[in-house]
């Protein structure tokens, strides 16, 4: 019996071994309570805390989901109901201010696409930036992770930074609005929720601010739903898709064909819009000549909703933007060179043509977004 | 001797256990781990995001040129042993030589170690891959081809200026499906297998270096001319099969190092 119980000893310590090279299997989630970093796939035995954060399902529209990686979601700021819920609760609220006067949403208005329709916004006080108000949609898509018209900010987080401290936008300090927020009745136990602390920081507020923007997700154009096959095109609007995306108009490069539902690249060119700079875009970020005068590829969702148009909001409509690209683009150094007609002023549209292509353009309105309740100042 | 033949039994019964419980996903140490490197040049002048937007490239004509901007795909490399039989890497690799991403590529099928004298890959995809938006990746990186045009995906886009006439003009060298008439939807396969001699793997671990010249683009067998196919390039059938022919002597085996 001995030798039995030394034999079945050694078996258990021969599968032991002999369990080499399997997954390690447990929970994946770093919100739960029994995460386990070591694990490789999830078991599905996730535990939480009722007092914890809870994880936000994001719903990614259907397009989306067919034609894009999954959203990037940094995994130092997962999207949690809490952590949502605070951070639109901050983009609404004036308190991050100086002047207790201005948020985010003053300049980022869900009824014009969470953009504002001036070429420039007014600081608190009084002063007009330099640059338009860019429209906050389908962030949690832009890989390259470079926000503003420059590029100057990495991340969502980093982007809400910015507008907080300067001084022709809401002029506060971090220290002052933290401060506010610290001895408010409510933000405490709010920040406690999303993030486990009561003790209010910088990197608190951005990170609530930036779940809330990735929640934010224009896919309900009709360009959309004939991609579903709900709707179908008119003729003016089937021309206008030929036209955008052949080099007769050749808008697709930079905008993309349809088969990139973000209607951009999130990349920086120059579109021939000067000959020469006062704003220097991408190139005043990077001290590179070779990026002057370059400027982010803005979405072309929901343009009814988003006038004017361009880094400088120089153009008030969409036939104005069509003009420019048909006869008014300007050479400059560092003209991109998929701006291929622009020896000649540009694609030398038609009237038709024109109206074709403007027709196109808005199959990518979506009017359920400026209304959808889930953005509205709460 | 009952107990003897229950320890032998259970002896037995412990190495069959260890020699079978291991699965499939172990690591196969027999398997080779191999890693490509996508370099380019030009003319022998190694090329970099570091060059781009100087006029410093002269192409066979004679024109003076300078690239904004290259990406490149390619897909289904594939190694070959002596004895004809090959293995396909599955799989596509986006060179973005102005980002610098997709320079380097580290497949994860399993590669059976062996001896292998030949590499070749397809540039682009070929018409079994090349599927409307069928890459999310690609879909993000802007990368479709134009359903009027065939759809599918761009197999390469360089971009840059070159001097015409001592002005400087623009051009966009974009290569993938081919249209043979303008007016009818009909297409034409352009992608090509690129050979590149002179292989000679036979360790577990190699890192393997696909080299691009970039002025073979512009002279073999075409001499292409920037002045005349400079821009629209995309619906121009005539310059998407140059494209295709000259691609053929554009890349080369680079650097091979192996190691066990």
């Amino acid at each position: 019996m001995n030798a039995l119980v030394k034999y079945l000893f050694l078996l258990a310590i021969v599968l032991q071994i002999a369990s080499c090279g399997e997954d390690e299997q447990g929970c994946t989630d770093p919100l739960a309570n029994n995460f386990n970093p070591a694990a490789i796939t999830d078991d599905g035995a996730c535990m939480y805390d009722n007092t914890g954060p809870t994880p936000y399902e994001l719903e990614i529209p259907q397009v989306f989901q067919l034609q894009l990686p999954p959203p990037f979601i940094p995994a130092d700021n997962p999207l949690t109901v809490e952590g949502v819920a605070l951070g639109k609760k901050l983009f609404f609220d004036p308190i991050l201010s100086a002047d207790n006067a201005q948020s985010c949403g003053t300049c980022h208005l869900p009824a014009s696409g969470f953009t504002e329709n001036n070429a420039f916004s007014v600081g608190i006080d009084g002063i007009a930036g330099n640059r338009n108000s860019m429209a906050i949609f389908n962030m949690a898509w832009n890989f390259n992770n470079k926000f503003f018209w420059d590029g100057r900010a990495i991340g969502a987080e980093g982007q809400a930074f910015g507008p907080v401290v300067n001084p022709i936008e809401m002029h506060n300090t971090w220290p002052n609005a933290v401060a506010s927020l610290q001895i408010d009745p409510e933000y405490p136990d709010l920040f406690d929720a999303a993030f486990g602390t009561s003790t209010i920081d910088s990197n608190l507020v951005v990170k609530a601010i930036a779940q809330f923007e990735r929640t934010v997700i224009s896919a309900n154009s009709k360009f959309d739903r004939v991609l579903l096959e709900l709707e179908s095109f008119t003729e003016s609007e089937v021309r206008g898709f030929n036209l955008f995306t052949t080099e007769d108009g050749d808008c697709f490069h930079c905008h993309g064909t349809g088969g990139n539902p973000l209607w951009t690249n999130n990349d920086f060119h120059n579109n021939g819009l000067d000959e020469t700079f006062t704003d220097k875009g991408l190139g005043a970020v990077t001290g590179n000549a070779f990026d002057d005068g370059k400027f982010k590829t803005p979405s072309l969702r929901n343009l009814v909703f988003t006038a004017p148009y361009m880094h400088d909001g120089r153009f008030e409509t969409i036939d104005e933007v069509i003009e420019h690209y048909s006869s008014g683009v300007k050479i400059s150094p560092t003209i991109d060179p998929l701006m291929q007609f622009s020896f000649q002023g540009g694609v030398q549209l038609d009237a038709q043509e024109k109206a074709d292509l403007k027709a196109f353009l808005l199959t990518l309105t979506d009017s359920s977004f400026i209304t959808n309740p889930d953005y509205q100042a709460p | 001797m009952r107990a003897k033949t229950l320890q032998f039994l259970l002896l037995l019964l412990s190495i069959g256990v260890l020699f079978t419980s291991c699965d499939d996903d172990d690591p196969v140490l027999e398997n080779s781990l191999l890693t490509f490197s996508f370099t380019q040049n030009f003319d022998g002048d190694a090329v970099s995001a570091s060059d781009f937007n100087q006029p410093k490239f002269y192409n066979e004509k004679g024109d003076t040129l300078s690239i904004t901007r290259l990406r490149y795909l390619i897909s289904d490399i594939r190694l070959y042993k002596t004895d004809g039989d090959s293995i396909v890497i599955d799989g596509y690799q986006l060179v973005d030589v102005t980002n610098g991403t997709g320079l380097t590529f580290a497949p994860t099928d399993e590669i059976p170690q062996g001896t292998y004298t030949g590499i070749s890959f397809i540039f682009g995809f070929d018409s079994i891959d090349n599927v409307d938006e069928a890459y999310p990746d690609l879909n993000l990186a802007n990368w479709n081809w134009p359903a009027m045009l065939g759809g599918g995906y761009h197999f390469m886009q360089m971009e840059g200026m070159f001097l015409d006439d001592g002005d400087t003009s623009l051009y966009a060298y974009h290569n993938g499906t081919a249209k043979p008439d303008p007016m009818v939807m009909e297409f034409e396969q352009n992608y090509f297998k690129a050979d590149l001699a002179g292989l000679a793997l036979n360790k577990t671990n190699a890192d393997i270096e696909i080299q691009m010249d970039i002025a073979e683009w512009y002279k073999n067998p075409h001499l292409w001319d920037l002045e005349t196919l400079n821009m629209m390039l995309m619906p121009n059938y005539n310059a998407q099969k140059m494209m295709q022919a000259n691609g053929k002597s554009v890349f080369s085996l680079g650097e091979v190092t192996q190691t066990d």
